[in-house]
């Protein structure tokens, strides 16, 4: 029993550790290449919420005019493809005088962008709180923003959180454009094994890694949904 | 305390208030009753301001929130003086609109740190003798959601007094509770009476209203049809329109 266990496993291991021994060369570069990953991710997460919600107050304002601006705002920024956004801040941008290094153009392009969608989750989660805790609020002689700081947005949190979630995990996948920009983030990194070593076991790596970073996102945000729901 | 007049309020084409006056005294228990749609509910709104008057004044404790200006057009004054002279107002609402997110006991301390700038501690202490009063101090760190109807209800009331109010508004304060539930609320109502709490209320427990109530109102059509002593009202009404309504509640 024991020798046939041998005879399966023997060569199983001699196919298997040259793969292992490829990998562990890539894995640095590839490994680097997911810190910029996250920290496109971090960063545009960290801006684009608090910018989310204020585009969602400022959308259901009681200002036409600001209503209307930050609807042209929303459109536009999802009415056209992020990659676009991304050329257009690192490109397009310099003819007006700015130029960006392409990290800082992929963090502004992915936040105003992501700010974009958050807005209309944020709106929707405002709108769906009852408007009886808008009055219980009132009767009690809460201002506006006491009432939407205290009791309509902390409410809001717990029913906005899978759609977040939703965002959060495309925008793992979505860091992958700014290979475009030159960036030498996860893809770029293991596009550049592939087309040295001609090899594509390098893909999968980098699946594995996009994998367990959506894993953790996820396991993240289930947490935080058990936590916000303690009172319901 | 609360002197109402010549009110009208529509919505849309539809005039839910014509030209309602109405006094309240100070220390005074008042009902309104009357068939649903009459009325009842969007007046004791308009008093604290959550709907907008379209004619007609208000004055509370003697500081006018909308008065009729010299062309007889109604005007607010600036909302936070409005803000101001509502706090002295507490209201009960038919769906308790406690927050769902803060325990009980956060629910009452909230308005008095946040809107009154009580210390912590004193808003603490101040709630706990309300949920005493009510009968709820073993629920203090409970969620609304893990309370009955009735329960909601009660901390509803001691959230209300917490902000120490001059009167207080019930708008139909048992309608949404399962009838074994409405006698606990009643209690704490008839409670309030006794310590001379000003209440306005508006109510379809008869029973309440001819026991509690200092003085009957009768709406119907958006209009005071009749006022009276509760025996009055109950016992000897002058209007046909009240005693079709007594007739088919009692």
């Amino acid at each position: 029993m024991q020798e046939l266990l041998l005879e399966v496993i023997k060569p199983t291991l001699e196919v298997i550790k040259p793969m292992l021994e490829y990998v562990s060369r890539i894995i640095v570069p590839m490994l680097q290449g997911t810190v910029v990953t996250l920290e496109l991710f971090f960063i545009t997460t960290v801006f684009s919420i608090p910018l989310g919600v204020l585009l969602a107050l400022a959308r259901i304002s009681r200002y036409t005019i600001l209503r209307d601006v930050v609807g042209a705002y929303i459109w536009l920024l999802r009415g056209t493809p992020l990659l676009l956004q991304v050329f257009f801040v690192y490109y397009g941008l310099p003819n007006f005088g700015i130029t960006l290094e392409n990290f800082p153009a992929a963090c502004i392009a992915f936040v105003l962008n992501y700010a974009a969608y958050f807005a209309e989750i944020f709106r929707a989660g405002i709108q769906s709180i009852d408007k009886g805790q808008y009055e219980g609020a009132k009767v009690l002689g809460f201002t506006y923003w006491q009432t939407m700081w205290r009791i309509i947005l902390p409410q809001t949190v717990r029913r906005v959180l899978p759609p977040v979630s939703n965002e959060e995990i495309t925008l793992v996948k979505d860091t992958a454009l700014v290979y475009a920009i030159g960036l030498g983030e996860l893809l770029r990194a293991t596009k550049i094994a592939v087309s040295r070593d001609a090899v594509t076991s390098p893909f999968v790596v980098a699946a594995v890694f996009y994998l367990v970073m959506t894993y953790v996102l996820t396991k993240v945000f289930d947490k935080l949904e058990q936590r916000y729901s303690i009172y319901e | 305390m609360i002197e109402a007049r010549n009110i009208y309020k529509s919505f849309g084409d539809l005039q839910v208030l014509k030209g309602i006056s109405l006094a309240v005294k100070k220390g005074e228990v008042v009902a309104i009753i009357g068939p649903s749609g009459s009325g009842k509910s969007t007046l004791l709104r308009c008093l604290i301001y959550l709907e907008v008057i379209d004619r007609g004044s208000i004055i509370i404790e003697g500081q006018p929130i909308a008065y009729e200006d010299e062309n007889g057009k109604t005007r607010y004054v600036p909302d936070k003086q409005i803000r101001q002279i509502c706090k002295k107002i507490g209201m009960v609402f038919q769906n308790f609109n406690l927050f769902p997110h803060k325990t009980v006991l956060e629910n009452i301390i909230e308005a008095p740190i946040v809107v009154n700038k009580v210390p912590k501690q004193e808003a603490v202490d101040m709630a706990e003798a309300l949920l005493r009063r009510v009968g709820l101090i073993d629920k203090r760190n409970s969620y609304p959601s893990q309370l009955s109807g009735g329960q909601k209800q009660r901390v509803a009331i001691a959230r209300a007094l917490a902000m120490k109010p001059d009167i207080m508004l019930f708008d139909e304060p048992t309608s949404a509770l399962d009838p074994e539930l409405t006698g606990e609320v009643l209690k704490v109502m008839r409670d309030l009476a006794e310590d001379r709490m000003t209440m306005l209320v508006v109510t379809h427990e008869m029973g309440f209203a001819r026991e509690v109530a200092d003085r009957v109102i009768f709406m119907d059509g958006g209009e005071i049809i009749e006022e009276g002593l509760p025996r009055e009202i109950f016992c000897n009404p002058r209007s046909e329109r009240t005693r079709s309504f007594l007739k088919q509640v009692l």
